[in-house]
């Protein structure tokens, strides 16, 4: 019997945990992500409680808020992506597309607040391996890969929601792929939950 | 149908036609599951070749290996090793066995090409996902063969690669140059691939079961598929980032893992207050895992193939699935017992030591059930039953010395000596070995649609089972003799009155190194004059033997299977003979 390219109706077993695999395997990445978040935030507490002269550096104007402007800015983002996902269950193409643009831009904007922020760093002699208030050098070691790490998942995330949005719009995508990005989007807000308080608010002055 | 199944589907593809599409860049999870297995038995020739140079050296450390110069000027002047060239050799055997041999044929070679078929699927989840993991493993490889042929050559940090002297750079010796970079960035590489294919098994696992093939009704082998994937995912994702810290300190100045006030050859290194500890902590917390991840595919393997040579079923099957889930579940909790020479706190000994032995209860019930299953069984002693046999024997031998090696008080006599070299290579070395043996001469019938020769089988059995005990049984006594690991030579009087006993080893290990090319032998001319095999030549019971040998390209030609039955009803009255295939109509119940 010939093949033909495309879906092609069969039944099967039930899935225990009733979900699509694309959605599936979104979940078991970003359990595993989790896993590779924590081993760097597991070196960065390891490496402060080892080191005697951590000296916590950041002012509240402009680091700490800063922080809160790009904290809000992510938490309106995984706002912005619930109204999406909500709109396309319902079937509301444009109204889904308009809030996945508007999770992209919020996306976007938090990852230029944060190169801005790692500028002025820069400027002030931070490094991987050089801190200028002359304390630990594990400051700026922990401070830029943790923050590294999740801001290339933000600017993955970025771009994932633009293809998305473009090809939601286009039919080419559906309300699962929709809600499959809103599961990663919303699992790099989580990570920023735990990463602005441990390494922004416990190195506030 | 529910959203849940209509997504459920696999996305069907018309069969390629171009050689690149059938061979090269293929998205058949056959194909690939034949690339990976191809990728590891070059893997293993060249780990395999490696053992020997070493072992060549620790017989004889003044032997001058022809052609070794040629690999490496610096590293073989005359062709004799230096000591340094021989911890480089050693290291890329580790790495190369551990990462591409045994995480690589039993999970993704024969995961791949089975697990889709033993579910009754038509694919795995995400057949691109598949091919690009792959080539991902393939470019991890290639980077790691390249730390070969670059200034300084590989580097000698063992596959443990432990800090500082990883993480310093190329003053740390030679080869800790470009050589440790490129392990670091491979290994690296090899985590995405791997987490990767983690996703797929899981997903096709859940996801594309055929009607009635319920949970209950998999394979032991697809169970441990799918709980080896289950480990892969977390444990690859610490292994991740360890290495691009590791990176980091290497090219980025960084001192995640590098002390200060170090000291390399007269020279204050500029680092500060990192700590080596870290280091051991993610790999071992990915390492010990990774043995498991080695372990569990043979074992589902193995408890797959017994009950087809035995025709009877396993004693205990939930059991022993509970078994494998167990094992999984703990070895996340052990990995302080690879660190209990670190300096670390009695206590926390405890705390390792005894999940260590706990997680022997499961591995000893598993062994347990094997034997007595096996007894009282009317066997048929093909190759493949006969390496399942092999199996057991080296698995008991090696998980015995871990016993002992989970106790912190004889573990501080007997770490880094050669017992713990015995006791990994009987478990990973020849037990997962012999597994992959197993599932090869069991298997190749129906993946290439010829029968292996049954002759050349057993004497490649019988000469490897033989010439295991004579190369690891004696590094038993070695170690607790004293004799170091990881030492090029034992020049000094405590150690010299045992160079022949390593001299035995190496006769043991080239014999058994030259058997393995019957193996070899075997496999190719087999493929290529083999008789034509049935679809069912074992008159086996899983869903891989209701197809063709090989199957089509969507596995059952278009048929949608329904199960209706247990893996493994042997020495039953069923309709073909005695066993009942799963596929059988659910008329033919057994007894």
């Amino acid at each position: 019997m010939e093949m033909a390219a495309g879906h092609h109706p069969i039944v099967m077993e039930k899935s225990p945990y009733g979900i699509p695999p694309g959605k599936l395997a979104m979940w078991c990445f970003v359990i595993s992500d989790a896993v590779t978040f924590s081993a760097v935030l597991f070196a960065y507490g390891y490496l402060r409680v080892g080191s005697p002269d951590w000296i916590a550096p950041f002012q509240f104007f402009p680091t700490i808020v800063n922080g809160l402007v790009m904290t809000f800015v992510l938490l309106t983002s995984g706002l912005t992506m619930l109204a999406a996902v909500e709109a396309a269950k319902q079937g509301r193409t444009a109204a889904g597309t308009r809030w996945l643009w508007a999770t992209c831009a919020l996306g976007a904007l938090f990852a230029v607040l944060h190169l801005l922020e790692w500028r002025r760093m820069l400027e002030e002699g931070w490094r991987l391996f050089q801190n200028p208030t002359g304390g630990s050098v594990h400051f700026g070691a922990a401070f830029f890969s943790v923050t590294g790490l999740h801001l290339l998942h933000v600017i993955g995330g970025v771009i994932a929601l633009a293809i998305i949005a473009i090809g939601f719009a286009r039919g080419k995508y559906n309300r699962i792929d929709v809600e499959i990005t809103g599961i990663y989007w919303h699992f790099v807000d989580l990570v920023w939950m735990f990463v602005f308080p441990l390494v922004y608010l416990m190195n506030a002055k | 149908m529910s959203e849940a199944q209509a997504h459920a589907e696999v996305h069907h593809h018309s069969p390629p036609t171009s050689f690149i599409g059938k061979y090269v860049f293929s998205v058949d999870h056959k194909v690939i599951g034949l690339q990976y297995y191809g990728l590891g038995l070059l893997a293993v020739i060249i780990g395999m070749v490696l053992s020997w140079l070493m072992r060549l050296h620790l017989g004889w450390s003044t032997l001058a290996i022809p052609g070794l110069e040629k690999l490496s000027a610096a590293g073989a002047p005359g062709n004799v090793m230096t000591p340094e060239y021989y911890l480089s050799l050693m290291t890329m055997h580790g790495t190369i066995m551990v990462f591409f041999v045994l995480t690589n044929v039993p999970f993704a070679g024969f995961g791949n090409y089975f697990l889709p078929i033993q579910v009754g699927a038509a694919d795995m989840s995400f057949p691109h996902m598949n091919m690009m993991s792959f080539w991902v493993t393939f470019t991890a490889f290639l980077v790691l063969m390249a730390a070969f042929f670059v200034p300084g050559g590989p580097p000698l940090s063992g596959w443990t690669a432990y800090a500082p002297l990883s993480a310093v750079g190329v003053e740390a010796g030679p080869g800790q140059g470009t050589g440790q970079t490129l392990w670091a960035i491979s290994i690296a590489i090899f985590c995405v691939a791997q987490l990767l294919g983690a996703l797929n098994f899981i997903s096709t696992t859940l996801d594309l079961r055929t009607k009635g093939m319920s949970l209950a009704r998999l394979p032991f082998s697809a169970w441990a598929w799918f709980i080896t994937s289950v480990i892969g995912l977390l444990a690859f994702a610490v292994l991740l980032p360890a290495c691009i810290l590791l990176f980091l300190d290497r090219v980025a100045g960084t001192s995640f893992f590098i002390p200060s006030g170090l000291v390399i050859s007269d020279k204050m290194q500029a680092h500060t207050g990192g700590s080596p500890l870290l280091w051991q902590h993610l790999f071992w917390f990915f390492g010990h895992p990774e043995v498991y991840i080695a372990i569990l595919p043979a074992v589902g393997i193995v408890s797959h193939i017994l009950p087809v040579f035995m025709r009877k079923p396993l004693l205990g099957p939930r059991v022993l699935v509970g078994c494998m889930v167990a094992i999984g579940f703990l070895s996340y909790m052990v990995w302080g017992h690879h660190m209990f020479v670190s300096g670390m706190n009695p206590f926390s000994a405890i705390l390792f030591s005894v999940p260590t032995l706990v997680i022997t209860i499961p591995a000893t019930i598993a062994t347990l059930l094997w034997i007595g299953s096996v007894y009282g069984s009317r066997m048929r002693f093909t190759t493949a039953a006969l390496f399942c046999l092999g199996f057991i024997s080296v698995f008991i031998s090696g998980g015995i010395s871990g016993f002992f090696l989970a106790q912190p008080s004889i573990d501080t006599y007997l770490h880094a000596t050669y017992f713990v070299v015995a006791h990994f290579h009987f478990v990973m070395g020849v037990a997962a070995i012999f597994a992959m043996f197993a599932g090869t001469y069991f298997w190749m019938p129906k993946m290439t649609g010829r029968m292996m020769n049954e002759t050349l089988g057993k004497v490649h059995f019988w000469l490897t089972f033989v010439g295991v005990y004579c190369i690891f049984m004696p590094m038993h006594y070695l170690g607790l003799a004293g004799n170091v690991r990881r030492y090029a030579a034992f020049t000094d009087d405590f150690l010299s009155p045992l160079i022949p006993v390593h001299q035995f080893i190496t006769i043991a290990a080239l014999i058994t190194g030259a058997a393995q090319f019957i193996f070899l032998f075997n496999l190719i001319w087999s493929r290529l004059r083999g008789p034509k095999a049935p679809d069912n030549p074992w008159q086996a019971t899983s869903l891989e033997w209701s197809t063709t040998s090989p199957p089509p390209f969507d596995n059952f030609g278009g048929r949608q299977l329904v199960v209706n039955h247990q893996p493994y009803e042997y020495g039953v009255e069923g309709p073909d003979g005695d066993y009942i295939m799963q596929t059988a109509p659910e008329a033919a119940k057994a007894r």
